[in-house]
């Protein structure tokens, strides 16, 4: 777990918690028993191997390292962690993993973050400002854009805070609703796109209509007004406005139980 | 290493055969090898096989990343390179800062969990120590790239890149009409390296060489290469098999150097875990200058 030093967005009785740590929880949650996952790093593998602790033990989660039905005892810092290897079914190669897995439409849930995103759910994880003269130079694409493109859905982890969270992002490394509704069919893209972005404020889920991004949940003490405040577009709020649960000890005690590989947390 | 012609060989001892065909290879393809074995030392095959100019792939996802060889790049001053690599880690942050290369081709430039790659962004955005051009892909990309070129076609098909804006700025991306059903579809060009470059668990004393766990894209790599070495956890008498594994024939292979613990601080399955602490070390290390330069004065003081 990272971002443990976040201010305390709620108590339950004598326990308090972080916002990182409802993140994960409501992304974990999101995550029925036996779907089959393509996991990204970072916050998307803390809430996947959460699940599959809690809820969903036959969750399927895939790494792009080409670990099948991986099941790891720690957490992966990498993307190919050894760990990974050795807890899986099947290692398969990386051609195999993105050809024979991932792009004819297998996998049930991608679940990745991003450093942008936008009102229609496109990822950017390339550069900030233009491509030739980047503000900030970001890591790149890795799988994300097939990832997005050939899941049937995607769901998106990731901090909600004003600069991340943008009107258009700079760079569509990843296809959320491209240009609007209907865009995915035109270009082709089979998978439905992100369903559900999960922050550390609420939950965000496509209108139907319109393809944007509307205030869907709000966590555990959160208020509408601190996620406006954290969102680059006119965010709406769905009429029927969620409040996540506040996390169980059971999640809470089984999350902070997980460590990753080499650390000495 | 040695090659034909070299008067130490004895006309018996060679069975001169072009390793690619010319379609493959294409008018470069010079290089002709003996059946003797060439287990080399690593300086040696790194001194045979990588010139300034080429395009070399250094290959293993996350594991199996062959460090020791690059620091032997480092160590020899190879200049003016295009470095190919899914994921340019660590290793190719420091042959960037180095000074070795003029090009970079990739799919994910960053740290893995820790953050971002320090020299890289410097060579980027100031030209630190030399400016740096870069041809970006997807993971999806490079592989099939690879594929490609392991496999003597041009290009490669996927489902990929439509409605992103990598396309617009890598010249390597386009499209191609099925002819049988009329759909679009991406193409990415065949990636063949002048060089690849991979390291694996062992290899047998005729350098045969055997690689389990994650495989990555290091047979494509090797496949796609017109000239290939492997370095070696150890050198074996013969190759037990292992589920999953990878086994290179020595007839693939340029040069077979051993190189205990040249993997590290990546990781050899069944041999040494992925130093995450000094992954997360270097973070400190590349952000500054004169940090890494003092980093890259102990690699360079150091023989293999």
């Amino acid at each position: 777990m990272t971002g443990t030093t976040e201010p305390v967005a709620g108590t339950r009785s004598a326990e308090t918690w972080t916002a990182d740590e409802m993140m994960s929880i409501a992304a974990a949650r999101t995550l029925r028993d036996g779907q089959v996952c393509f996991v990204g790093i970072g916050l998307p593998s803390t809430a996947a191997n959460l699940a599959r602790r809690l809820h969903a033990p036959r969750l399927v989660l895939i790494y792009e390292s080409g670990t099948i039905d991986t099941r790891p005892a720690e957490l992966p810092l990498s993307i190919g962690d050894g760990i990974l290897a050795e807890s899986a079914l099947s290692v398969v190669s990386v051609p195999e993993i993105f050809n024979y897995w991932l792009q004819p439409g297998r996998i049930d849930v991608g679940f990745l973050s991003g450093a942008q995103f936008d009102r229609l759910g496109n990822i950017n994880t390339t550069v900030i400002g233009e491509y030739e003269e980047p503000e900030v130079r970001l890591p790149g694409s890795g799988g994300a854009p097939e990832i997005a493109a050939s899941c049937k859905e995607v769901v998106v982890v990731m901090r909600h805070r004003m600069r991340a969270f943008v009107e258009q992002v700079d760079f569509v490394t990843s296809v959320g609703q491209g240009t609007g509704p209907g865009d995915r069919q035109l270009l082709g893209l089979r998978g439905a796109g992100p369903v559900r972005v999960i922050t550390d404020l609420g939950v965000l889920e496509p209108d139907p209509d319109t393809g944007e991004l509307v205030l869907a949940a709000l966590h555990h003490g959160v208020t509408v007004e601190r996620v406006r405040a954290e969102t680059g577009w006119d965010l709406q709020v769905a009429p029927d406005l969620m409040i996540t649960a506040p996390p169980s000890t059971t999640e809470l005690d089984t999350l902070r139980s997980l460590r990753t590989v080499g650390s000495d947390k | 290493m040695l090659h034909v012609g070299d008067p130490r060989l004895l006309p018996a001892d060679l069975v001169i055969v072009c390793r690619r065909s010319p379609s493959i290879a294409g008018p470069r393809c010079t290089h002709y090898r003996s059946r003797v074995a060439k287990i080399v030392s690593l300086p040696q095959a790194v001194s045979d096989l990588v010139r300034d100019g080429d395009t070399v792939a250094l290959e293993g996802f996350t594991h199996l990343i062959p460090f020791a060889a690059g620091h032997e790049i480092i160590r020899q001053r190879r200049r003016d390179l295009t470095l190919v690599r899914m994921t340019p880690d660590l290793i190719y942050d420091q042959m960037i800062g180095a000074g070795c290369a003029s090009k970079l081709v990739f799919s994910w430039g960053g740290n893995p969990g820790v953050g971002s790659l320090h020299r890289m962004r410097d060579a980027l955005a100031n030209g630190w120590p030399y400016p740096l051009e870069i041809e970006e892909h997807s993971h999806a990309g490079m592989a099939n790239r690879y594929v490609a070129g392991a496999s003597g076609l041009p290009f490669a098909v996927l489902r990929g890149y439509t409605g992103t804006d990598l396309p617009a700025h890598t010249d390597t991306i386009s499209t191609v009409e099925c002819p049988f059903t009329g759909e679009q579809l991406a193409a990415v060009a065949a990636l063949n390296p002048d060089v690849t470059i991979v390291h694996a668990q062992r290899a047998d004393r005729d350098g045969n060489v055997q690689l389990w766990g994650i495989t990555g894209v290091q047979k494509e790599a090797v496949l796609a290469a017109r000239r290939a070495m492997a370095t070696v956890e150890e050198v074996v008498d013969e190759l037990t098999p292992v589920p999953g594994a990878v086994v290179l024939p020595r007839w693939v292979l340029d040069a077979v150097a051993v190189a205990p613990g040249g993997a590290a601080p990546s990781y050899a399955h069944g041999y040494y875990d992925r130093d995450n602490a000094a992954y997360r070390a270097w973070d400190a290390i590349s952000r500054d200058r004169e940090q890494f330069t003092s980093w890259l004065r102990r690699i360079e003081e150091k023989s293999e």
